[in-house]
């Protein structure tokens, strides 16, 4: 099974803010994320990257969540020296934490 | 049944307008709205405006209109687009100079009135909208440009007065494509549900073919076509159906996967998405597979807009400095690391004044830094060192260079491919701050211009 049969994640920036939005294909798969990625293991997971914060707004409707993970690019996309300056491969480095621990509980 | 087609022609300054001239030929579309303006494309433009007054708007918009204004003109499409940046008057006369030497009649409109940086003494304290801080007269100084996101309402009054083609400067994306569906169906401002309707369908269109199968996060590589990626296009009918679709024949995808994707796409909180004209809440969106590439949209609901204008200052904040060396098996991260050590040396030993140091490996952490997977890192085929710098003058920047390039006989063996070293690039700051509407709309102002060949 590959990841994107699962889930599938984007993200881009928004000041010094970038946003992730992760969607699921089916309703245990959402309900499992819902419970997984919370606010503080997000958080966690990104805070060796220089963060301050993160909100989650779930939207069940589209079977998706919101993440907004705040001073995330040095002070926005033109004034950091990141590779990726606009944050475009934090939605990856998120789902592979996903699938790892979709992995762990399912396998 | 009334309906109205809005296409989306761009996404971005330097987006394909090929996509765009396919819709024009086919007729299929009443309006086209090319977005060109990202949150630091006014910095680019700046730096266009202070080496010629003439400059400041995006340079694509011309040969655009060369390519297709004939073919507008005949099918009657109208045309909206924020590629006015910083210089709205100067884009409308290179566009009024094309006109004539193409022997086309045109009616132009030009929104101005966004740009405050001149008035900003009027603005203060211009308190950043996260921290509260008032501006400070170190970050004033340095500003390059502060600009107010306008919404709709100057390009319907540009729209009702008859214009083909309605040039602005920083309008906010979304309402680009919200202008044109005021305008058709004579929607009242206040009438919330319909404003946040036609604000999602802007949305939708503002990032071009990401809503098309491009940048899809999903089952990207079963999506076909992408050499020759259709543009989105919106149908909607009085009774408020909304559709979202692709020039037929063209190649990409629209089904609920990329719709629902882009939907979310950079809006933060989606019970409250923030624009000049509606507060949005797109939570309750359903998306139904109408067709094959065709997404409804419903669901959407809508609040008084917000209070407030948003307003961008940019400033000049220093430079960034960079290069680049690439290492191969045997030990093809220890070298660049190596490397590396090196050039933090002798930036040590020079005392030269940097603000911050960035060391990536390409092809091992570049993009996801501390939490990228280092596996093997032993074993890797190769490694890239990409070294930047943070420095206040540019001449320190330019350093990065001269160091790094003599290591390719000076340091570890094999250094290879990328050699060498990316220009200086000036770093930008940003201050988001709210401003008063009022204040702000009293120096709005839409001049239409009738040009005869």
């Amino acid at each position: 099974m590959t990841i994107q049969a699962v889930f599938y994640a984007r993200s881009s920036d928004k000041g010094d803010d970038i946003d992730i939005s992760v969607f699921a294909h089916q309703g245990a798969a959402y309900q499992w994320l819902l419970n997984e990625l919370t606010v503080q293991r997000v958080e966690d997971f990104f805070t060796p990257m220089g963060i301050a914060g993160v909100d989650r707004y779930p939207v069940p409707g589209l079977l998706a969540i919101k993440f907004v993970i705040h001073h995330a690019l040095d002070g926005g996309g033109a004034h950091s020296l990141r590779a990726d300056n606009q944050g475009k491969t934090w939605s990856g480095a998120l789902l592979r934490y996903a699938l790892e621990r979709w992995d762990n509980s399912t396998g | 049944m009334d309906r109205v087609r809005v296409g989306g022609g761009t996404g971005f300054y330097g987006d394909t307008f090929m996509p765009a001239l396919d819709m024009m030929r086919a007729a299929a579309v009443d309006y086209l709205c090319f977005e060109d303006l990202a949150e630091l494309t006014l910095a680019i433009l700046q730096k266009d405006r202070a080496k010629n007054p003439l400059q400041g708007y995006t340079k694509d918009l011309i040969p655009m209109l060369e390519a297709g204004l004939d073919i507008a003109l005949k099918n009657h499409i109208r045309i909206i687009t924020n590629a006015g940046g910083l210089n709205p008057q100067a884009a409308t006369q290179a566009v009024a100079q094309l006109t004539r030497r193409l022997g086309l009649p045109l009616k132009i409109a030009t929104v101005t009135g966004d740009g405050i940086l001149e008035e900003l003494q009027q603005f203060l304290p211009f308190a950043h909208m996260e921290t509260g801080q008032p501006l400070s007269a170190q970050v004033h100084g340095r500003a390059l440009f502060a600009n107010v996101y306008l919404g709709a309402r100057p390009i319907v009054h540009a729209l009702q007065a008859g214009a083909d083609l309605v040039i602005t400067g920083r309008v906010a994306d979304p309402s680009l494509f919200l202008a044109p569906l005021v305008h058709h169906f004579g929607w009242d401002w206040e009438d919330w549900d319909r404003i946040a309707l036609g604000t999602v369908v802007g949305h939708l269109l503002e990032c071009s073919s990401q809503v098309t199968g491009g940048n899809h996060g999903g089952d990207w590589e079963t999506i076909e076509g992408l050499d020759a990626i259709g543009f989105p296009i919106a149908e909607v009918c009085r009774d408020d159906e909304v559709i979202i679709t692709k020039l037929s024949g063209s190649g990409g995808r629209v089904d609920v996967d990329t719709v629902r994707e882009q939907l979310l796409y950079e809006i933060h909180d989606p019970h409250a998405y923030l624009t000049p004209d509606v507060a949005v809440d797109v939570t309750g969106a359903r998306l139904e597979q109408v067709g094959r590439n065709r997404v409804r949209v419903s669901g959407i609901r809508g609040a008084q807009r917000p209070a407030q204008y948003k307003a961008l200052l940019g400033y000049a904040d220093g430079y960034m400095g960079q290069g680049m060396m690439g290492y191969s098996w045997p030990d093809a991260l220890k070298k660049a690391q190596a490397t590396d050590a090196i050039l933090r040396r002798q930036f040590a030993r020079l005392h030269l004044p940097i603000e911050e140091i960035r060391s990536d490996y390409l092809g091992y952490n570049s993009l996801h830094g501390p939490l990228a997977r280092t596996q093997a890192s032993d074993d890797l085929n190769e490694v890239y060192l990409r070294l930047a710098v943070r420095t206040q003058d540019k001449r320190t920047a330019e350093q990065v260079s001269r160091l790094m390039v003599p290591l390719a006989l000076g340091g570890p063996p094999t250094a290879s491919g990328l050699i060498g070293v990316d220009r200086v690039r000036a770093l930008t700051g940003i201050w988001p701050s709210l401003v008063d509407r009022h204040a702000v709309d009293a120096q709005v102002s839409v001049t239409v211009e009738e040009v005869l060949p």
